[in-house]
């Protein structure tokens, strides 16, 4: 480990001492947020794998609908039916903080009363098929809100277990090391600093006796 | 007050316009990349992108991956599943513990 370079000094010792406890300290914080993030993330990503496979199941099924729908209607009569939609959705968000990571969470809002109210069509010239695809998802529709509330979350979340990882790494191999050694360093300075002073002072005292009182 | 969009192709998305949903029928990389930002700019809190279409401008949905605001989220195109939305869900677990430890 590189010590750090900085005069050997009372000051300096009773700086790094300080910095070492805060480092110690913010290390631990840090490890406990790590730990904390990093079972809130579990729970999350559980979650975000099951609704996901559910998702995707219904918008398959949907899409087959939708196929259906597609083969037995003309292209343009599809896109007439369904060109302009009676419901409208608004999305209310609002954030949670989990650990310090703001995460989204959206609410959502129909233009109509009636969150079924979503054919907007007549039912004379489409396919029942279409009907099918439509319902299959407005079904869904609820799940894929969640989904992309609880994706983001994750999203989030990975970012900030990775930084905070870094950085209890980066305190607990290499700052707080660093910090060990230079005051280590600085103690035996100062002590062998000490010493060559006591010796010093018993040879001039030697000196002195001597030159006063004759003495051997 | 926030929107949600869907961008894909005519035939995955045409049935979220019912719901309710702001529907892009958007297949080329430039177009849909634009039209990303537009709608990051523009209050759009959700967009939903078919799978085949989020292939073709996977660095732009990098990009907003970090930033709060818009969800992105993949979803299977009229063709089927090809995987990509559970893909990144494993990427997310490697990022944060080191190692894909789902399955």
């Amino acid at each position: 480990m590189a010590r750090l370079n900085v005069n050997p000094t009372r000051m300096e010792l009773s700086k790094l001492k300080k910095k070492l406890a805060s480092a110690r300290r913010g290390h631990k914080l840090l490890k406990d947020k790590r730990d904390e993030l990093m079972r809130q993330f579990m729970i999350l990503i559980k979650e975000n794998r099951q609704l996901r496979t559910e998702v995707e199941q219904a918008i398959n099924e949907a899409n087959r609908y939708m196929a259906v729908a597609g083969s037995v209607m003309q292209k343009e009569v599809l896109e007439t039916a369904l060109m302009l939609p009676k419901q409208e959705v608004e999305l209310e968000v609002s954030e949670k903080n989990v650990m310090s990571v703001y995460i989204p969470e959206f609410k959502t809002k129909f233009r109509t009363d009636d969150s079924n109210d979503i054919y907007s069509y007549g039912m004379a010239f489409t396919s029942i098929d279409l009907d099918g695809a439509v319902s299959a998802l407005s079904a869904v529709f609820p799940k894929m809100i969640r989904l992309a509330e609880i994706e983001k979350a994750c999203q989030l979340m990975a970012d900030e277990i990775e930084k905070t990882r870094r950085r209890v790494n980066a305190l607990e191999h290499i700052m707080i090391p660093d910090y060990e050694e230079t005051i280590k360093f600085i103690t035996m300075k100062l002590s062998e600093n000490e010493r060559s002073t006591t010796t010093s002072l018993m040879k001039v005292k030697d000196m002195v006796l001597k030159q006063s009182h004759n003495y051997h | 007050m926030y929107k949600a969009a869907v961008i894909g192709d005519s035939a995955s998305v045409s049935g979220f316009a019912a719901l309710g949903l702001s529907v892009f029928r958007e297949t080329e990389p430039d177009k849909i990349t634009k039209l990303i930002s537009r709608l990051a700019a523009n209050d759009f809190a959700v967009i939903y992108i078919t799978e085949p279409a989020a292939a073709l401008v996977s660095d732009t949905i990098a990009k907003y991956r970090s930033s709060k605001l818009p969800s992105i989220v993949l979803i299977p195109a009229i063709e089927g599943n090809t995987g990509d939305g559970m893909r990144a869900l494993h990427e997310a677990v490697e990022k944060a513990v080191g190692s894909d430890i789902l399955n």
